[in-house]
This record gives structure tokens, sequence and C-alpha cells, in this order.
């Protein structure tokens, strides 16, 4: 097989798997945080016990996505090799900062966290939990400020055949970092609200700790709602961006072969034929796209064919459109399960209001019940437009992914590593999906199975290491 | 002054050193939670002694990578993709250990603790083992062609030299675990671990001098930095003899030290005899990777030299921090979180 094709697919197998568990690290620690500090400015048990128990679901998730992660940093130079020499210079940059910033503080914290309920006073515990949710949020500038690079770069020059620093303020100040970053938050503190709100439903629906779940469903609902809609807010920033920085991607994104009519019609689904380069059914709202792409109802959005004879005449002869189809209907299943995140948020909220959480129909508790795949399904099938919109390059106009792979690493290595990592990566899905259903059935006021004796508190042992 | 390329050869020297000496000790407990654990809860007890610290312990190794990727991209390129299959295991062995200490206090079944007792045992094993492969074959030579490829066949990457470099890491890993249960451990598993501590000692230092010799004889580190290694392998040596004495006078602390200078040493050794290559070719020295062609730009160099200066300071303050905040030992009839 092409290594080419090899490395790619576990790039993006390793990658969607991956974030699957990253954006529900940072939605938790975030949410946690919230719940330890009504604990401690109310001095509510309850809260303390939110805390741990969904912090049970945090830790089980967070080692995943940590060790998960171990393999993303590794993966660069194991089958990117030619890519990590040609960007090293201004991309390892920002991942070097991610590991001394975020990585460093958020293991250390998160140790103290776990460990310390006992051994710290209380705000210092508080302060650990939201230093870790801290990390998790520097973990992803700078990892996508490394990502942004690869879409729009920006604060380098070519020297010696390489792209080379020369702006680090730019780098970071990248208008693509601007709006990647607060959508791809947003939609990670979505992920833990939601699936914090659709347990809690689950658990209404059970009529099982209702106080407990009610109290959680509330802190859950308000930061889902809340920023379901920022991510909607960035989400059409960013689209507006993209038609100035990579307008093939936004042309792909809407299956737009020829440049449209002003104003511009918006493509609700369509049939694709890349061979023919063509649509063949379509089905279109008026003004909508000139408004998603320019905030107003004029004005043309650029095909893809014009793009593509624009592109030849710059980069020279190639194909530059990118898969039309995945990257069409990834943009759609992200809007579509975005809008009922929206949607699903406000009825709670509303519920909430009302004061009616516990009285609510079972058809919503379910409907929440099922919505917590509604994050997950958003944030990998963005990424799926994201990545996929931008081929053939890995570094818009720089470097092409067929130029990125490692030349000395042979096809039958990254099969042999694509069928291990994969075969390891179900197993952590099947005991993680096992543990956390059993977490969630047990509840928070389950007694600790195991065989603890309690410590005796007359024991007057020194323990103290020094020597 | 050293220059940028200079300080920056150093860092990821640091990184490493300090990635050996705190994971090195937390690899030698997952180690013992067979070699020396009796039951499940001594088992426990162990994993609970490492389980604030060994997460940030492993953030070494990709704070070592990152600074590679970042300063000496060709030699992060080169490496990890010259090493794929070596790497591959690594991070097999590590996935199945990270998650296997979150895992398996959750399930009270038997087996289920037994499949993942064994991803810690072997997590333990197998990363100093491979690590200390690769860093031998730095030493050693590796196949790298005018273009900074790296096209190692399997003995270019096993074979006698760099599998006693594996196997000295793995011993020399062990013997800084057992001194940190003793640090943190009270009664029957303190006592044990010292026993086992001071049966080891002198094993593990023939296995040190046979790769100290083996290394004069198979590479050219000594031909290059004879009088600096010479000092180092003198101290190592100095620091076996003291920590086999404070083993025996009980002073666990100093013991600890020692165990774990005996790991820095080592593998400052290597970095010395290294400079200013980061890696030799076997092929030509024209070819050899080094502190300048494989480097970042000045500029690149300078804003991470601002950056690393700045937050160094704060990380490794609140990480001495943490170990002061769980600086008591573990106990078998209190909370244990794992």
């Amino acid at each position: 097989m092409d290594p080419v094709m090899l490395a790619r697919i576990q790039f993006a197998s390793t990658t969607i798997f991956h974030f699957i568990f990253v954006p529900l690290s940072i939605g938790l620690a975030f949410l946690i945080a919230i719940m330890e500090t009504m604990y401690v400015v109310k001095g509510q048990e309850v809260y303390k016990k939110m805390a741990k128990f969904w912090g049970k679901l945090f830790l089980i998730n967070f080692a995943v996505g940590v060790v998960t992660g171990i393999l993303q940093e590794f993966q660069f130079g194991m089958n990117w090799s030619d890519y990590s020499r040609f960007v090293g210079d201004v991309f390892g940059a920002p991942l070097a900062i991610e590991a001394l910033l975020a990585f460093f503080l958020e293991s250390t914290f998160i140790g103290l966290w776990i460990f310390g309920w006992d051994r710290l006073s209380k705000k210092v515990h508080l302060l650990s939990i939201w230093l870790v949710s801290f990390g998790t949020l520097m973990s992803a500038f700078w990892i996508l400020a490394a990502n942004s690079f690869m879409q729009r770069p920006v604060g380098f020059e070519m020297n010696n055949g390489r792209a080379e620093m020369n702006d680090f303020l730019a780098l970071i100040t990248n208008g693509q970092l601007l709006v990647e970053f607060p959508h791809t938050i947003f939609g990670a503190l979505a992920t833990g609200a939601f699936l914090v709100a659709g347990v809690s439903a689950y658990k209404l629906m059970k009529k099982q700790d209702l106080d407990f779940f009610k109290k959680s469903f509330h802190i859950a609902i308000v930061v889902g709602l809340t920023t379901s809609i920022l991510v909607a807010v960035f989400g059409h920033q960013q689209a507006q961006y993209l038609v100035d920085t990579q307008p093939m991607k936004m042309a792909a994104a809407e299956s737009l072969w020829e440049t449209s009519d002003d104003p511009a019609a918006w493509t609700v689904i369509a049939s694709i034929d890349p061979e023919k380069q063509e649509n063949k059914m379509e089905l279109k709202i008026p003004y909508l796209l000139s408004f998603l792409s320019y905030s107003k109802f004029s004005g043309e959005v650029i095909g893809m064919k014009e793009l593509q004879a624009q592109y030849e005449q710059q980069y020279g002869p190639g194909d530059y459109i990118p898969p039309v189809r995945t990257t069409f209907w990834s943009f759609r299943i992200m809007v579509a399960a975005g809008s009922v995140m929206i949607l699903l948020g406000l009825y709670g909220a509303w519920l909430m209001l009302r004061k009616k959480v516990e009285h609510a129909g079972r058809w919503f508790l379910r409907l929440m019940l099922f919505g917590i795949s509604l994050p997950f399904i958003a944030n990998s099938s963005g990424w799926i437009m994201t990545e996929i919109g931008r081929q053939p390059w890995t570094v818009f106009g720089l470097i092409t992914t067929e130029n990125s792979i490692s030349p000395n690493v042979s096809a039958g290595s990254i099969l042999f590593s694509l069928i291990t990592f994969t075969a390891i990566y179900a197993v952590l899905a099947a005991v993680m999906a096992y543990l956390f259903i059993k977490v969630i059935k047990k509840g928070p006021y389950a007694a600790e199975e195991e065989d603890r004796p309690a410590s005796d508190p007359f024991n007057k042992e020194g323990y103290h290491a020094v020597s | 002054m050293l220059s940028l390329n200079e300080l920056w050869f150093v860092l990821v020297a640091v990184l490493f050193i300090g990635f050996f000496f705190l994971e090195g000790f937390d690899f030698g407990v997952g180690m013992s939670t067979q070699l020396l654990a009796k039951s499940d809860t001594q088992r426990r007890v162990l994993i609970n002694s490492i389980g604030p610290f060994w997460d940030a312990n492993e953030v070494w190794l990709l704070t070592a990578g990152g600074a590679m990727f970042a300063a000496f991209p060709n030699w992060y390129a080169t490496l990890f993709s010259g090493f794929y299959i070596p790497l591959v295991f690594l991070l097999l062995a590590l996935i199945g250990r990270g998650v296997a200490f979150e895992f398996r206090g959750k399930v009270g079944d038997v087996r289920w603790k037994r499949v993942w007792d064994g991803a810690i045992f072997i997590g333990s094993v197998l990363p100093p083992f491979l690590l200390g492969v690769v860093f031998s074959c730095l030493i050693q030579g590796l196949p790298i062609n005018e273009e900074m490829q790296m096209y190692a066949g399997f003995f270019d990457v096993v074979n006698a030299y760099t599998v006693v470099g594996g196997l000295t890491m793995v011993m020399l890993c062990l013997l800084h675990g057992l001194m940190f249960t003793t640090l943190r451990t009270i009664g029957d598993l303190q006592e044990r671990a010292r026993r086992m501590a001071r049966r080891l000692l002198l094993p593990v230092a023939a296995l040190f001098v046979a790769f100290g010799v083996m290394t004069y004889f198979m590479t050219d580190i000594f031909e290059k930095r004879g009088a600096v290694l010479t000092v180092l392998l003198v101290l190592a040596l100095l620091a076996f003899l003291l920590g086999g004495y404070f083993m025996n006078v009980k002073r666990d602390g100093w013991a600890f030290g020692m165990t774990g200078a005996v790991i820095a040493l080592l593998v400052t050794s290597v970095f010395v005899g290294l400079f200013p290559r980061v890696m030799v070719s076997s092929i030509h020295s024209a070819f050899d990777l080094t502190i300048y062609n494989a480097a970042s730009g000045p500029y690149s160099l300078k804003i991470m030299t601002i950056v690393a200066v700045s937050l160094l300071p704060f990380v490794l303050g609140y990480q001495i921090w943490s170990y002061f905040v769980f600086h008591k030992r573990v106990h078998e009839k209190e909370h244990l979180e794992y």
C-alpha cells in the first residue's frame, strides 16, 4: 500500500480518537472547577460530592487523553519527518511551549487535586483544579497556534528550503488562531457540559439522587447553552475568515464549482459529482451564503474551478481541489449538530428558569441523553472539514501532504503501527465506555466498594520521610 | 559564553537527565509491583507512592521531545523516523502503563487487576530498556546518509552493546525505584525494598562497569572526551559506593540521591560524549548530525530561550512543592486512591 495513504489514515484515526477525549477533558475540568468553587463559596457538601463524582469521569477520560497525546507528539517525527524538517523551526516552538507551560501544569496539579483532598487547604485544593483547567486551555492555545500556522502560515521566511520563524508575535496573533481558538474552546466546554447535562437527565429520568443531578443539570445547561451559542458565533467569524484566507476550502465546503452569483445562495444539500465537477441536485437558500461569508446579503463567492486555475498559475500544475464530498458533508453535519445543541440548551434553560427540570418530559430527558453525542460529532466533523479541506497541503501554499512523509519509513512499518495502535485504541475505547457506565450507574452516593480500611486518627506514628 | 545552539543542547540534555532521574524511580516502582509486592494491598501502596508524580515525570520526556523538535528539527525528524519500530513499542508501553494506573482499581475483579498489573510491569520495564537501547545507538553510530535520513537495520539497533545499555538502564531504574520505596513506605515493604536494593547493588555496579568498558571499545566517545568521561565514571562509581554505605546505615534519602546521581551521571556521559554531535553517522563523519546542521535558526532559538528561561523556574517551583506536599509515607491503613 501507498505509505502516504497509510500515514494519513494513521494520522486521521489517532487524531480523531485523541480528540474525543481532549475536549471532554477541557470541558469537565472547567465544570468541576465551577462546582468546587460553589462548594468553597457556599460550603454545601453536595457541591463537593459533585466535584468528586464528575471528577471520577474526568480522571478516567483525562488518562486516556494524556496517553493518546504522547503518540501525537511522536507521530510528527515518526511518520512526517520531512514535514518536521521543513517547519520544525516554526512549528516546534508552540509544541515545546505547550509541554513546558501546559503539560507540566496539568500533570502536577492533577496529582495534587487527586491526592490532595485531605492534605491541602480548601482554597489551595480549589486553586489546583483551576490551574488544571487553565492548563488545558493553554494546551489548546499552543497546539492551535501550531495548527493555525498550517492553515495560514505567518511570521516566517523561507531559508535554505525550509520555513524559519521570524516573527513570534505574528505566530500567536495569527488571525486564524483568533477565530479557531475560541471556536474550539467553546466547543470543548460544550462537550463537557452536554455530558454532565445528559448524564444528569438520565439520572433524573431514573429518579435517582434528584437534588444532586438537578443541581448538576443546572450548572451544565447554563454552560452548555452559553458555549453552544458562542461556538456558532465564532464559527461564523471563522467562515468569514476562511473566505479570505483559504477560499478553496470554503468553496469545497459549499461544493461551489463555479463562482457564485451575487448575492450568493447557500446550498443546503447537494448530490456532488467530483469527476464531472458539478452538482446534480441542489437545494438552495437565497442570500444565505453571502451572509455566511461576509455578514451581509450581497457579495459573490469564488468557485473551485476559478481557484484551481489561479493556483495552477501560482503553484504550478497539480490538483488543488480537496475531497469535495467529505468537506461539504462534514461541514453540514457539524452545523446540524451544533444547531440541535442550541435548541436543547434553550429548552433546558427554560425548564431551569421555571424550576421544572425534575418534571421535564421523558422525551426531553431522553433527547438530552442522546445529546451527549452531539458535541463529539460536531467536534470531529469540524476538524475533518478543516483538515481535509486544506488538502493537498499540510501547510497551505508551502508544502504538500505528499512531500511531508518520512522517506525512510516503509509502508510495512506504518501498517504495523497502524494495526497495533488501532488495536490498543479499540481496547481503550471499550474499557473507557465500560468504566463510564459503571461509575454513572453507581452514582455519587454509593459507598466505595474497595476494601479500604479507614485511617486511624489516633495513630501517631511519624510517617515523615526525613531520613 | 554558550552559544544558543550549545545552550539548547544543554537544555535538551537537562530535560532527559531530569526525565531519567524522576521517571526512573517510578519505572522502578512499577517493576517493584511485581518483584517486591506480596499482596494486592502492597501493590496499591507502591502505586500510590508514585501516584501524584508519575504523570508529571513523564512530561519531562514530552518536553524533551518538544524541545528537540523546536531547537533541532533535524535531530527530532531523523531520530523519530529512524527509530520507528522501537518507538512504536515505547508508545504502546507508555499508553498501557498510563491508563493502567487509572483503570486497575476501578473494578474489584482479580483478573481485571492482573491485566492492568501486567500493563504496569511491562510499561515500566520496556521504556527504560528501549530508551537505553536508543541512547546507546546514538553514541555507537547509525547508518545516516548525506540527506540526514537514517536507514537502520535490525542489528544496527539491537546488538550486544545496545542491549547491555538497555539492561543497565532498566536495572538502574529498578535500584532507584527500590530506594524511592524505602523513602515512601514503612514496615515490611520498606525493609524488603532495602534488602533487595542491597543485593542488587553489586550486580548493577558490575553491569554498569561492563557497559562503560564496552563503550570504551565500541564507541569513539572516550577518544573525543576521555578526560571528562573518566571523571564522570569515577564519580558514578563513587556514588555507587556511597549509595551502598547509605543503604547500610539506613539513610534512605541520601541513598536515593546516590542512585539518582548514578543515573544522572550516565545520561550526562552520553550527552558529553556526543557533543557537539547529536547523532553519529556510521557511514561518514561528514554526515553526523550536529548542534549546528540540525538546529533551528537563531531567531527561533532566541525566542525559545526567553520562553524557557522565564517558565522553568515556575515549573521547578511547583514540582518541588508537590513533592513537599506528598512527603509523608504511604501507609496501608490510609485512604489509597488507586
